[in-house]
């Protein structure tokens, strides 16, 4: 269990075949064998959320996950949903809002936020304080992004109705 | 469009047309970061890079008796395997202390540990590798045999005889130990109605910033220069350090800053691991690669705030506090940090207790102790949460003795609105604060009395509710009072050089470092606006000492106040060169022209004259069409630093509104507000997010966050799922609000605002809980509040 595994897997809807060692985690291919660098590794043990990824359309937290598990799998990050333009306007409330800092949380939490809001149409404050509580931010003091979510959240539902 | 006024050069930036000062403007290059496409070093990858992994000592003080490394560099993809020892005669060892700190003592500290290792977590080894996991693989490899020594990890012991001294070299275990007497301490006892006294008690707890400490080292050995990629709060600072212990000279070596993941003071030090990356670099001649992990980060990173201080107030009936007295003690780990030293947290506990308040009675007693812990030194709001948690829970309990209710104690004591300038006891000079106007809002914001009626009913149906407040000061735009003056080489004055480009862009260079808080923003809006350039023509480039004026960097809340002063005042110069090529373009008179909007106007109606990009134009490409004798100046260059004060005072007072579950001993926070006055506002909701951010670090202090060590000197939590940190599952909404006291110091008037939320935060918590226990006769004056704790005191486990 120990050689290189061949792998094929679809990562912001391009193939990639790869070989790569089964203890490689996801977290660590998308960053070094892909140089996919928005996918942030913070903590290395599923606390902190900056290495939030879409797999099959579920967030995971990809330092949690091995490679090999993704054979077959379809992968998102933070790169493929920004040029999909699918969050563009989450990421503009962030923005107009500030609802970053340093950044380096704002991938997984972004991933984390669409996943929220792609399940309930108008989540409160203390639902969105919830679905967020898995993505540490050291920065913001999460006021902002909660702000910004809940923005999101009124201006897509004012666009559906 | 404001029409501009007659005569522009009178009139300061703020008041100019189209001024980005005091507007709410999105940050530029946002998109980078959210679309994960920003640079921080952890992200790079040079080639032929090898990356290196620590071997650390599992013991917190032991003899290093033998390392064998034999098996693991027979690893296939290890570059080198480097004892501290082999790696000595590249780098020489440091030692943290200031001269300014009078007796102050502390022991030489290696990059990687030699004969003997002081804490657990101290690097024994550096292996380089191909990749992280084979040198993770070979370091299992080596075989180390210690010889366990006592650990001194009780700082209440360290001083004892009976404790082993940890450098026998420096005699005892006392690092640094300050004494101040003000006023007549003794008589205001004596003459007060009532003293209280309490012990208070502070979690040993660390920055914990998102993207750990990293570093690129790549020393070019065909160029004699090395270039260190770091996410630092102070690029020059690393340069002229990594230079001195690598025998090199400052030109040799290069920082460059790109994003950086969290710094909070965690990433302004100088730290063995990073040192030992530069050395190992010169030493393989190859860029090496550290990252920390999460593990390495608990046990490495400064830790903070370990002190336990205990305070003694003297109130009379009416409420006039008559004095205040400390004792405070502090446990720094093995070594004082270097260049910055482990002392300067409690020098501010010093400084800063009974600074809101008019008493002119303090005295103060700090020890700074050695022990086999890891080190500590200054993190966000270095000793305010000290000074102010101690100071507050101090007036709390002296306005329960007397039954006074805790705002009106505070109006009773607060230095006036109108007594400025004026000093402390311990000798601060405060130039303007707003201490009762801060206040005012503040219990307008909460409305204060509709909540104790709020309070008070739900008592009645046995649900516990608390009003915490706390009143603060801090520490902004530190002058050379703060590094220089004890001797370390760290800039307190910055520079910022602003260029009119070809195109009529604007290139603007600055010494301070951006970390999230907004500096390339609060630069741009600056430049922008005494130019007259529209923001998304200023580009701002910081953090590369080859590309940047000299200066400190962004911490102790310096950037606004001094970064932005230095830009404020090279876009002047520029503006002036500007309309004197253009007057002579036009043949006209300087000060009939402005600029506005990227066009130079007619000052007295607005008429466009040239637009900024033909006058770049011109002066670049076609100077042989500008009048005789003209030489342009497009480029501007200006320095700045606090001379009259040495440090610029912030005040403000923050509230906490929660609620503690007597079964289980749970706080639940509801709210909590803020009001601050750091002067000038350059962008309010960049201020507003700082203190946002600054409240919830302290929130963390107060409620979850402690390192817990054994008895054997062993952290016993070194991981985020023991390591408690807040999350947003448990954080409240801030309000925020401001009062508006501008430094006359500078023409832009800002003084700093990363620390006021931290400073006060634990503290509004801390006396709300005690606040909510009131029935219960529990006093409570430790952090973190944990549920224990709380129970602990309602004496139900």
């Amino acid at each position: 269990m120990t050689a290189p595994t061949l792998i094929s897997l679809d990562v912001n809807g391009e193939r990639v075949d790869a070989q790569v060692l089964p203890r490689l985690n996801l977290a660590d291919f998308l960053r070094d064998h892909l140089a996919l660098t928005g996918t942030h590794v913070g903590c290395e043990h599923g606390v902190c959320g900056a290495c939030t990824v879409r797999v099959n359309g579920d967030i995971v937290r990809s330092c949690l996950m091995l490679a090999v598990q993704t054979h077959g799998a379809s992968v998102e990050t933070i790169e493929g949903l920004s040029d999909s333009g699918e969050i563009a306007d989450l990421q503009a409330a962030f923005r107009d809002r500030n609802a970053l800092q340093c950044g380096f949380c704002t991938p997984g939490m972004l991933i984390a936020a669409q996943d929220l809001l792609e399940r309930q149409a108008a989540p409160d404050r203390t639902l969105i304080r919830e679905h967020l509580s898995g993505n540490y931010c050291r920065c913001t003091g999460y006021h902002a992004i909660i702000d910004a979510v809940e923005a999101t959240a009124r201006a897509r539902t004012g666009r559906k109705s | 469009m404001t029409l501009g006024p007659a005569n522009p050069e009178t009139l300061s930036v703020l008041d100019r047309p189209n001024s980005y000062i005091g507007k709410v403007v999105p940050r530029p290059n946002l998109d980078r970061l959210m679309q994960g496409r920003g640079l921080y070093v952890s992200d790079m990858e040079l080639p032929r890079m090898g990356h290196v992994v620590f071997l650390r000592s599992p013991h917190a003080h032991a003899k290093i008796a033998s390392i064998d490394v034999a098996a693991a560099r027979r690893v296939t993809g290890v570059i080198a395997i480097v004892t501290g020892e082999e790696l000595a005669p590249v780098i020489t060892p440091w030692v943290g202390i200031l001269s300014h700190l009078k007796g102050l003592k502390s022991a030489p500290q290696r990059a990687i540990a030699i004969d003997r290792v002081c804490w657990q977590g101290e690097a024994i080894a550096a292996i380089v590798a191909t990749s992280r996991a084979v040198a993770e693989d070979a370091a299992e490899l080596i075989s180390v045999e210690y010889e366990e020594l006592d650990p001194v990890t009780d700082m209440r012991t360290a001083l004892d005889p009976q404790t082993p001294v940890i450098h026998p070299s420096l005699g005892d275990n006392l690092a640094f130990e300050r004494n101040l007497d003000a006023g007549a301490v003794d008589a205001a006892f004596a003459g007060s109605d009532e003293v209280v006294e309490a012990e208070f008690v502070f979690g040993r707890h660390t920055g914990v910033t998102l993207e750990p400490r990293s570093v690129v080292a790549d020393w070019n050995a065909a160029e004699a220069r090395l270039t260190i990629y770091q996410g630092t709060q102070a690029p020059h600072m690393v340069q002229n350090i990594a230079a001195l212990h690598l025998g090199l000279e400052d030109s040799q070596v290069r920082v460059i800053c790109k994003d950086v993941g969290g710094s909070f003071g965690i990433k302004v030090h100088i730290y063995a691991d990073e040192m030992a990356t530069y050395a190992l670099s010169k030493l393989l001649r190859r860029p090496i690669k550290f990252v920390a992990d999460r593990v390495e980060s608990f046990n490495t990173d400064i830790h903070a705030r370990d002190h336990r201080c205990k305070g003694r107030i003297g109130v009379k009936r009416d409420g006039t506090i008559m004095a205040f007295e400390i004792d405070d003690l502090t446990g720094i780990g093995p070594y004082s940090m270097y260049p910055r030293t482990s002392a300067i947290e409690a020098n501010q506990v010093v400084n800063l207790v009974g600074g809101p308040y008019v008493t002119k009675n303090y005295r103060a007693r700090a020890r700074v102790v050695f022990q086999n812990k890891n080190v500590m030194c200054q993190y966000r709001a270095v000793g305010h949460p000290i000074a102010c948690s101690v100071t507050e829970g101090l007036v709390d309990l002296a306005a329960s003795r007397i039954g006074m209710d805790p705002v009106e104690i505070r109006r009773r004591n607060l230095i006036a609105d109108d007594a400025y300038p004026c000093a402390s006891p311990s000798g601060l000079r405060f130039e303007k604060l707003s201490h009762h106007a801060a206040m005012n809002k503040l219990v307008a914001m909460m409305d204060y009395e509709v909540l104790r009626a709020e309070q008070a009913a739900l008592r009645k149906k046995n649900i516990h509710r608390g009003i915490g407040i706390a009143s603060f000061i801090e520490v902004t735009n530190p002058s050379a009072a703060f590094y220089g003056v004890g001797g370390a080489r760290i800039s307190s004055q910055d520079g910022v050089a602003v260029r009119l480009d070809a195109t009529g862009s604007v290139t603007c260079q600055t010494s301070i470092t951006e970390q999230g808080q907004g500096s390339e923003s609060l630069t741009a809006q600056i430049v922008g606006s005494v130019l007259g350039v529209s923001m998304a023509r200023v580009r701002v480039i910081l953090g590369d000492t080859d590309n940047t004026p000299y200066g400190g960097g962004t911490w102790a809340s310096r950037g606004a106040g001094i970064g932005g002063e230095a830009a404020l005042q090279a876009a002047k110069i520029l503006r002036k060169n500007v309309l004197d090529v253009a007057a002579a373009i036009l043949q006209a008179s300087p000060a009939e022209l402005d600029i506005v909007n990227d066009v130079v106007v007619n000052a007295d109606d607005g008429s466009p004259r040239i637009e900024l990009r033909e006058l770049a134009r011109i002066v670049y490409f076609r100077p042989d069409t500008l009048p005789p004798g003209i030489q342009p100046e497009l480029m501007a260059t200006r320095h700045f630093v606090p001379r009259e004060y040495p440090f610029a005072f912030t005040n403000g007072v923050q509230a906490s509104w929660l609620e503690v579950d007597t079964d289980t001993g749970f706080v639940k926070l509801l709210r909590h507000w803020v009001v601050e006055d750091c002067g000038t506002i350059i962008n309010p909701q960049l201020v507003d997010e700082q203190i946002r951010g600054g409240v919830v670090q302290g929130l963390g202090a107060a409620l979850f966050e402690k390192c817990i060590y054994d008895e054997r000197g062993q952290l016993t939590n070194a991981n985020m799922a023991d390591y408690l940190v807040p999350m947003s599952g448990e954080m409240p909404d801030i309000d925020v609000g401001h009062v508006v006291s501008p430094t006359a110091e500078t023409e832009l008037g800002a003084k700093g605002a990363g620390e006021a939320g931290t400073a006060g935060a634990a503290a509004a918590v801390t006396n709300a809980v005690n606040d909510a226990l009131r029935p219960f006769g529990a006093i409570i004056t430790e952090i973190p509040l944990t549920p224990q704790v709380i129970l602990a005191a309602l004496k139900r486990i």
